[in-house]
């Protein structure tokens, strides 16, 4: 126990509380508002499980597996822009959790993760569930603390929630030794806590580089509007000031994987998707344009490909809050460090304030060009009257919930793909997947997040059936905590995507990609206790869809889909933006891509 | 393939490109683990240290001043600069290679062993370079030698053929001239 000196005691008496370290976890969770967590207890927090025990205001939700509890905070995160926030135990619990931790930094996802650590007299000796928490997430969080001093505690976690939330998101870990959790001390509320970081990002941009993006916007011919996840994570009125500005510009508008749902898909100026897999009109769009206006994104190499041929005649706009994003991949012309939904906004005040800029008319040839894109239906498939072809399920899927209140998740693989081409999006917060670190397994436990957060919501995970696997555990959380999530699977008994890749890359050699063994998904759905679907003929599956729509409890819905269904259209690694593959070319698909292209991801 | 724009972000690497050596001086705030935030970024993203330097220099502020000599090409130095900025614990970063007004200053400790005209002409090189002689025994000496890293360099050279047995060097300190600060 810490003695406390009686000066601070008198000092601090109006401010602050005295309590354990345990019950300051607790409570600095109450005053940032935090309403939900996931967690899973072990030795080394017993004491806040004890604390939260008391504490009627917080709602835990317990995981089967710590992955899932960082997973399940990221698709809580993404789905309010609020911090998601997750409680687990030290050794194992931490690395467990390491997994979501990553993909929330590589997502820039908010997230407070406490981790409990062995006594402060342990650390170091080899201690039962000890591990340098704090050491092994260093290059994996935003910023991480140690608190080895109770009275350091709740200044710290205050800190937490700011570093998180503020800025470029993202994870933060505070690992806190089981002696400081039980040890007395003075809470501090967030309003009266200190700053041990001087940590401000720049939020407006600077109004200089605003007015050259103007002035370059305005003698544009062919503009684009290339937007990532850094909109959506600047809140809806960021995704407001993209849609004025877009109708100022007339500019065409495409997005990053992340971006989904800034820009709704039923706008005539919607391009689709850009990218490795985004729609023909998007790419020719990028290597195309005049002017670039990349907002919130960071020129990922799965959007950009061959970087030599990568949108050659453009002067580029670059807005991001993360000065270190600016210039990284893809020189830029103008680069402007701010919150997209600010820059935004002042881009259209600059734009409403000008004189003129051009004519809508001006554009007219460059709508003309992308009309004859649009008109070569990259996203066309085969239909068959016997077997369901994976677009046509997530394409049904939209169809018949697209009225509906409804946020969908996804795996990783083919079916991430088929969901962001065939599943449209008409607001910001509806699509949680795992963008940049592609974590199978992310989109199962991310809809129990959401779900926590929309309980009257219609929730999906998209998923395949290998990824599935990977955290199909968490079925039990969903059942526990009633939340009625329906986890589509489009099931082609494969690890598509790497089935694809060694299709074209490797000789048709499929090395381990084939999934023996398939659990019976129905039967697995019924021992977790939900409800089990199985669609395999066409005909049936929109009377199914609906059945999985009208059950009030979690479903597994196993969609038997064309096994070796290739995800298209396709930029084969190493290649440019218009020399994209598609869909209904007839090729020699192991020439598609040479010795250069086999060498990338 | 030109050197702006390689084939692809994984040959980014690969090009060839001129790389020059560049010293940052970083004011971080002095916790634990500091020092593993800042070695580990160079670490995680690829990027050389040709030495670093690190003490706290304000104890009141609780900061510390690491100084990092780096090389890399422009385009590479330009990251380094803005990833250092982007930890949570940098106050503040500056690149002070590019900095006319830089003074650059490394202490070495230098162990010359060896006997008769050598250990005569070690004495004579290390007077003429201002090495102060801080140990001695009738078969070797131990210089102290302060200076700009290349003055180092020459005097390590000039001792090889002499005994040059150890080196240790601090790595490059750096502050700007003038009354401007970081």
């Amino acid at each position: 126990m810490t003695a406390l000196p009686a000066l601070d005691l008198a000092q601090a008496a109006d401010a602050a509380e005295i309590m354990t370290g345990a019950q300051m976890v607790v409570r600095a969770l109450v005053d940032q508002g935090v309403t939900d967590l996931f967690g899973y207890p072990g030795g080394a927090v017993l004491p806040i499980y004890d604390a939260l025990f008391h504490e009627p205001r917080l709602h835990h939700v317990l995981v089967r597996h710590e992955q899932g509890a960082t997973h399940a905070a990221e698709g809580y995160a993404r789905s309010t822009g609020k911090p998601g926030v997750v409680l687990v135990t030290s050794g194992p619990g931490a690395t467990n959790a390491v997994t979501g931790i990553v993909d929330a930094l590589m997502d820039s996802i908010p997230l407070v993760v406490i981790t409990g650590q062995v006594p402060t007299h342990l650390i170091g000796t080899d201690a039962f569930q000890e591990c340098d928490t704090v050491g092994i997430t260093r290059s994996c969080t935003k910023h991480s603390y140690l608190v080895k001093d109770v009275a350091d505690l709740a200044h710290v976690l205050h800190e937490a929630f700011r570093i998180a939330t503020r800025g470029r998101p993202g994870p933060v870990v505070v690992d806190i030794p089981k002696d400081v959790q039980f040890a007395s001390g003075l809470y501090v509320p967030p309003d009266k806590a200190r700053a041990g970081h001087d940590y401000r990002p720049r939020m407006d941009g600077d109004p200089a580089r605003i007015a050259e993006a103007h002035a370059l916007i305005a003698g544009a011919r062919r503009p684009l509007l290339y937007t990532g996840g850094g909109v959506i994570n600047a809140g809806p009125d960021a995704s407001g000031a993209l849609r004025r500005l877009a109708a100022l510009t007339g500019a065409p508008v495409t997005s990053t994987l992340m971006g989904l749902g800034a820009f709704p898909a039923d706008d005539p100026a919607w391009l689709g998707m850009v990218g490795m897999h985004g729609t023909f009109e998007a790419n020719h769009a990028m290597h195309d344009c005049d002017v670039m206006i990349a907002v919130g994104t960071r020129f990922d190499d799965r959007v950009t490909g061959r970087l030599d041929a990568f949108s050659p005649g453009s002067k580029k706009i670059h807005i991001d809050i993360d000065p270190s994003s600016i210039g990284k991949i893809v020189r830029t012309d103008v680069a402007i460090v701010g919150d997209a939904g600010r820059v935004l906004a002042a881009l259209g005040e600059a734009w409403k304030r000008g004189r003129g800029g051009p004519a809508r008319a001006d554009l007219k040839a460059w709508w003309e060009q992308i009309d004859i894109w649009r008109s070569r239906r990259c996203l066309a498939y085969a239909p068959s009257a016997s077997v369901i072809k994976p677009q046509q399920a997530v394409e049904r899927l939209y169809a018949l919930t697209r009225d509906r209140d409804v946020y969908i998740t996804t795996e990783v693989g083919q079916h991430q793909m088929w969901a962001a081409q065939f599943y449209h999006f008409q607001s910001p917060n509806r699509w949680m997947t795992s963008g940049g670190l592609g974590t199978m397994g992310y989109g199962l436990p991310a809809a129990i997040g959401v779900q926590t957060a929309h309980p009257g919501a219609l929730v999906i995970d998209i998923a395949g059936d290998a990824s599935v696997q990977m955290t199909i555990q968490e079925m039990s959380t969903a059942i526990q905590y009633d939340l009625p999530i329906k986890v589509f699977i489009l099931n082609n008994q494969w690890m598509g995507m790497v089935r694809q890749w060694q299709q074209l890359l490797h000789g048709e050699r499929y090395s381990h990609s084939y999934s023996a063994s398939m659990p019976d998904f129905v039967k697995l759905a019924e021992a977790y206790g939900a409800v089990g679907l199985r669609a395999e003929d066409p005909a049936d599956l929109d009377g199914l869809i609906e059945v999985m729509i009208d059950t009030p409890r979690p479903v597994i819905f196993d969609c038997r889909v064309e096994r070796a269904e290739n995800c298209f259209p396709m930029i084969p690694s190493g290649k440019a933006h218009n020399e994209m593959m598609l869909g209904d070319e007839p090729r020699d698909l192991g020439a598609a891509i040479d010795a250069g292209g086999r060498g990338l991801v | 393939m030109t050197e702006e724009h390689p084939a692809s972000a994984y040959d980014m690497g690969h090009t060839v490109e001129a790389e020059n050596l560049a010293t940052f001086a970083v004011l971080v705030d002095n916790e634990p683990g500091v020092l593993h935030r800042v070695v580990g970024l160079f670490a995680a993203r690829g990027y050389n240290i040709d030495s670093l330097t690190v003490a706290e220099t304000d104890r009141n502020a609780h900061t510390s001043r690491i100084t990092i000599v780096t090389r890399g090409t422009p385009h590479v130095l330009a990251q380094i600069e803005a990833q250092l900025e982007k930890l949570v614990s940098t106050r503040h970063v500056q690149n002070v290679t590019r900095d006319p007004n830089g003074a650059e200053r490394e202490l070495a400790l230098i162990k010359v062993a060896g006997s008769g005209p050598e250990r005569v002409e070690a004495l004579r090189l290390a007077e003429i370079f201002r090495a102060k002689v801080i140990d001695t025994t009738i078969v070797s000496f131990i210089f102290e030698l302060t200076g700009a890293p290349a003055k180092i360099d020459k005097f390590l050279e000039l001792m090889r053929p002499l005994g040059l047995v150890e080196v240790s060097r601090t790595g490059v300190l750096s502050i700007e001239r003038g009354e401007s600060i970081l």
